[in-house]
């Protein structure tokens, strides 16, 4: 799970502060296992740091709550990119493919593109694995029908999230 | 869509199909190549079976063209294209459909001798599928005396027994368990192989899609490539 990318992710959607940042992600990302404070304004420093993100308008008062966080063209490059490039094929990326959709979705994006793309490299990571298996032997074939089953789970969940792109889209949006 | 590499076996151009009111097919293309297996996957309803059934002659499409090495398809009368099926293209589907009545053996010679071919030497040759598919002893069981999984590699002989061009395989897993549908899939690609035949399987299960050199995916009636970047 990427914080800093989900983050700029928020961000690129309006101009926020940590709170309704912190509350977004625990929200929408990391259900029953909120994300500290303290974290989430070490990622903002660091992502300001690095260009991606500028402080934007500072209300009065004190505290980084005062704060309101703008994304730059530097940060939604690389949004994009993240997005847009299929997740290596691995045992349970759900929820990175889960944050990319909800995000995709409340941007506007093609998530269901996206979802192709994620399942097209998924079945060539299934097609290597069924060359193993039948070239190899009994090892190699367990080894592989323990990728082939996970990535298929997977799969599984792209299919039905497809199905529910639409219910997604306003229930993130709303 | 082709995957660029040989001569063009079998292809859909832009095929049009409704049962009733209802569309199946909205414009699906698909080329497949001489000697390629393509898996064609997607959601129930979506139109698979109907275009691999539409590319094997059996439904005639309301627009579009079906070309088998370079002639159409779809324009030929209900008897030419019995001819066709019988002579160039195999079938398996999810359930063998052997013939009750017949012994093993004479299953898998059936288009064989359909095709006018001596009961003596139709027997003769399917006879080497037997030992090849692992199912040598069981020549004169019938189907009721047979496994799911030995029925089906029944089946697969007979679709494959007279070397067709083109074999069509409809879910030809669909009603076996993961390790017997495994050793199906592996005699269908190794027999593929051998003997230069191509391939369009219809299959939900993506580790069955796995086998194939390429994976297409029909939604709403038309075909997408998947592209992984």
């Amino acid at each position: 799970m990427s914080v800093p990318l989900t983050l700029l992710g928020l961000l690129e959607r309006e101009p926020s502060h940590g709170y309704d940042l912190k509350r977004d992600y625990d929200t929408f990302f990391n259900r029953g296992k909120p994300l500290p404070f303290g974290q989430v304004y070490a990622t903002l420093g660091r992502l300001a740091r690095d260009g991606k993100i500028v402080i934007g308008d500072v209300e009065p008062g004190v505290g980084p709550d005062r704060k309101r966080y703008v994304i730059t063209d530097l940060g939604a490059t690389e949004v994009d990119t993240w997005l847009t490039e299929p997740v290596e094929p691995e045992p349970n990326l759900q929820t990175v493919l889960f944050s990319k959709v909800v995000l995709a979705l409340m941007l506007g994006r093609p998530a269901e593109e996206y979802l192709d793309t994620q399942r097209a490299a998924h079945l060539r990571r299934m097609q290597e694995l069924t060359t193993v298996k039948r070239g190899g032997d009994l090892v190699d074939a367990l080894l592989a029908d323990h990728g082939l089953f996970h990535l298929e789970a997977d799969l599984h969940w792209i299919d039905t999230t497809v199905v529910r792109l639409d219910a997604l889209r306003t229930a993130v949006t709303a | 869509m082709t995957a660029g590499g040989g001569a063009t076996a079998i292809e859909a151009r832009d095929v049009v199909l409704s049962f009733g009111e209802t569309p199946a097919l909205r414009g699906a293309s698909l080329a497949v190549d001489e000697g390629e297996i393509v898996a064609i996957m997607g959601p129930s309803g979506s139109g698979k079976s109907t275009l691999l059934h539409c590319l094997a002659g059996i439904l005639v499409p309301s627009g579009g063209e079906i070309r088998f090495e370079g002639g159409r398809v779809d324009q030929l009368g209900e008897n030419e294209r019995s001819v066709l099926r019988r002579d160039r293209f195999g079938f398996v589907f999810q359930f063998g459909q052997l013939v009750p009545e017949l012994t093993a053996q004479e299953n898998v010679a059936l288009p064989l001798l359909l095709g006018g071919v001596r009961r003596g030497a139709a027997m003769a040759t399917a006879l080497p599928w037997f030992e090849r598919l692992g199912l040598a002893g069981l020549e004169r069981r019938r189907s009721g005396e047979l496994s799911g999984g030995q029925a089906q590699r029944v089946a697969l002989a007979r679709g494959l027994v007279a070397r067709p061009r083109v074999l069509f395989a409809d879910e030809p897993t669909g009603a076996l368990d993961s390790i017997t549908g495994e050793q199906v899939m592996n005699l269908l690609v190794d027999s593929a192989h051998e003997q230069h035949t191509t391939v369009v399987l219809v299959t939900h299960e993506a580790r069955v899609a796995a086998y194939a050199d390429r994976q297409v995916i029909v939604r709403d009636g038309r075909v997408n490539a998947l592209v992984s970047s």
